[in-house]
């Protein structure tokens, strides 16, 4: 497959691919993106063209993002034991492991 | 919690992979996988994406001829959903390593299968009322299951699906029984369209599980969570009442009801003919796969437009960003 | 650039019987011209050139069909003789229909849709934005929802229009051969006869004269950024608005009304 520097490669085909893009949808003002999938688009805007038309047709929709899936960096599972479990056992950053006396008010 | 770096040797990454399963964990695109369960959901998936799209066609043959305009909508929207069904499984499929392209070209060079339902033609307005009691139907019971499918792409593919076919089944109900309520010649109509599709779709859950080798990895690994003849099962138990209740008969002398199981018994099912379509004689497999192959032709110009307009403008802003 | 007098509130129930006979007509006129189009892209179901265009072509299709079921409510309701936009839609024969040519066009390829929905866009999105100041609350709302929808569907049209003119020189040939064949189907939209003036009097709807220069500014510079020529001959096809339509109208809706008209006492589908 030949690579082209736009991240577009082309298959056996001679049809170019075009690149993959993650999409994520905001559903109301002051809620976070969440990742809803991924749309192959030529560029930004039949990018967000499709992400809208394939991921916002029911509504619930307020602001979208894509990024290019190559954009995004990944910690690997393999690493998960080191990045991750550490935090699982450090309790004290919980509200719940300290004691403050029952009807305390500002807790 | 996931476990630390897999263990090495491939007896002990499959036992390691094997009891995250047993556990109930789902696996993710960058965790380590047997290549069978790899190739596995690559065929699952990119049949099950097939189908979405050839779905479409024997659907989209009566958008043009909907008799209101809400049917019109409703139908459109309907066929409009299956085409985004089929993106969401395919950009799931390709977390697995496969390309989009590659995948559809299994599909037009007729080496990839797809749901046998669709080799059926649509021969009146009232099919597509059957085909969204019955075909969605069957769908939805075989669906909300694999909602629960160990491969995170697939299941979440899958919820997102389900949530959206609800109003397809229900859709396909009102016109089953706008039509049953009817004139004469609309109630002629859905009859014939029951006489004509309740096989086919007892058939769409797939082979018996005798016949049926790759059950039982799937369900071991937890791909598939249901057999064949429990989601056939449990499709017949749902839509015989459904009949009943808006007194249309289906095309069966020996269905009755068990009054022990409380399960409906139907007659024998022909294989010969699930097969035969199956190997691509079944009525309308040439034309689907004619009509996406034309689609696909006819749209090469435009696709090849959309990557040199891009190219272009991608080579003018790295020529101005060096200048 | 508002051309529709900002009003006092229309209320249909005062209007003339006349009058009322001439809006209804100018409603159906406008459900037409969207049930045409929204039926003429709903062919492309299932035969897009890529799976993300056939949900596109489908959701601008189901804007205009709902926009057009909405317009010929209205005209069955102001013309109370007893007929709903279905009885409308599937019960009229082709002379009896109201639309412009341009939308009964059969879908050509994908570059003849593409252009032929830019210039309907074009227009759609300056004509909708001064309906919104219409007299009539019923059509003011009605444009006010349908502009948010054609905007959209300008932007979808106007970024193929790029695409396909800019693209490769098959891309390029194609396109500009389908703006040729099509541009003298493009005056229609903005001539006025004594509907739109009577309309227009009434501060109902802006009269489509006035909406040309700011189509031919949006026209104009997509087919410049395209590498289009903009063609130059100036005779135009019309006929439409009074029932004379391309013997392309007779057989869609022939397909279109075949099972309504097969039984035609059914009440309810």
């Amino acid at each position: 497959m030949t690579d082209m520097s736009n991240g577009s490669a082309s298959n056996a085909n001679g049809e170019t691919s075009w690149p993959l893009w993650e999409v994520f949808a905001q559903s109301e003002a002051g809620a976070p993106h969440e990742h809803v999938g991924s749309i192959h688009a030529v560029d930004a805007e039949s990018a967000l063209q499709n992400a809208r038309d394939v991921y916002a047709r029911r509504g619930n929709v307020v602001s979208l993002w894509m990024v290019p899936s190559d954009a995004i960096i990944a910690s690997r599972p393999e690493d998960s034991g080191s990045l991750f479990e550490p935090g699982e056992d450090k309790i004290y950053r919980h509200p719940q492991f300290y004691k403050v006396p029952r009807g305390m008010k500002g807790f | 919690m996931q476990t630390a770096a897999p263990p090495a040797g491939e007896e002990q990454r499959l036992a390691a992979f094997e009891a995250r399963l047993d556990a109930g964990e789902t696996i993710e695109p960058k965790d380590w996988m047997p290549d069978r369960y790899r190739t596995q959901l690559i065929r699952m998936m990119s049949q099950h994406a097939h189908s979405e799209i050839v779905g479409m066609l024997p659907e989209g043959n009566w958008i043009t001829r909907a008799p209101s305009l809400r049917r019109k909508m409703t139908l459109l929207a309907k066929v409009q959903d299956e085409a985004g069904h089929g993106l969401y499984i395919y950009c799931g499929t390709e977390t697995l390593g496969i390309d989009r392209q590659e995948l559809v070209e299994q599909l037009l060079s007729g080496k990839a299968k797809y749901s046998s339902i669709f080799n059926y033609p649509t021969l009146s307005w009232a099919d597509m009322g059957v085909i969204g009691w019955f075909v969605d139907g069957a769908a939805i019971v075989n669906q909300t299951v694999l909602a629960k499918t160990s491969y995170g792409p697939y299941a979440r593919a899958m919820i997102r699906i389900c949530k959206e076919e609800n109003f397809h089944k229900r859709q396909g109900y009102e016109i089953v029984a706008t039509l049953a309520r009817g004139t004469p010649g609309q109630r002629a109509m859905i009859q014939d369209a029951v006489n004509r599709w309740w096989w086919p779709s007892i058939m769409m859950l797939g082979p018996s599980d005798t016949n049926s080798p790759n059950t039982a990895e799937l369900l071991r690994w937890r791909v598939k969570r249901k057999t064949n003849d429990e989601l056939r099962q449990r499709f017949i138990d749902i839509t015989v009442p459904q009949a009943q209740a808006v007194g249309l008969t289906l095309p069966d002398p020996d269905l009755k009801l068990n009054e022990e199981t409380g399960h409906w018994e139907i007659g024998p099912i022909d294989w010969d003919e699930f097969w035969a379509v199956v190997k691509g004689n079944g009525p309308c497999n040439h034309e689907r796969l004619e009509a996406r192959n034309a689609a696909h032709d006819n749209g090469r110009w435009v696709r090849e437009a959309a990557t040199a307009y891009a190219a272009k403008r991608a080579s003018a802003t790295s020529a101005s960003v060096a200048a | 650039m508002m051309t529709v007098r900002a009003a006092e509130p229309l209320d249909v129930a005062t209007l003339a019987e006349t009058d009322r006979a001439t809006l209804a007509e100018y409603l159906q006129r406008l459900g037409d011209d969207r049930l045409v189009l929204g039926h003429r892209l709903s062919e492309w179901c299932g035969h897009a050139p890529i799976l993300e265009e056939d949900i596109a072509l489908g959701n601008i299709a189901l804007d205009l069909i709902g926009q057009a079921t909405r317009a010929l409510e209205l005209a069955g309701e102001t013309e109370g003789k007893g007929r709903n936009a279905d009885r409308l839609a599937y019960f009229r024969e082709a002379v009896e229909y109201r639309n412009l040519q341009l939308v009964e066009l059969p879908r050509g390829d994908f570059g003849y849709t593409i252009a032929r929905q830019f210039f309907f866009d074009a227009f759609s999105v300056h004509f909708l934005d001064a309906l919104r100041q219409s007299s009539y609350a019923e059509l003011a709302a009605w444009a006010t929802k349908a502009l948010k929808e054609d905007r959209y569907h300008l932007r979808h049209s106007s970024e193929w229009m790029l695409k396909l003119g800019d693209g490769t020189a098959e891309s390029h040939a194609r396109v500009q051969r389908s703006v040729n064949e099509l541009w003298r189907f493009t005056g229609e939209m903005f001539m006025d006869d004594a509907v739109d003036e009577r309309m227009a009097q009434l501060g109902i709807v802006p009269k489509p004269s006035t909406l040309r220069a700011q189509w031919n500014t949006v026209v104009t510079d997509v087919l410049s950024r395209a590498q289009l020529e903009r063609p130059t001959h100036e005779f135009f096809a019309h006929g439409g608005r009074t029932g004379r339509h391309t013997e392309s109208l007779g057989h869609m809706l022939a397909e279109m009304q075949i099972v309504a008209r097969s039984h035609p006492d059914a009440t309810e589908w």
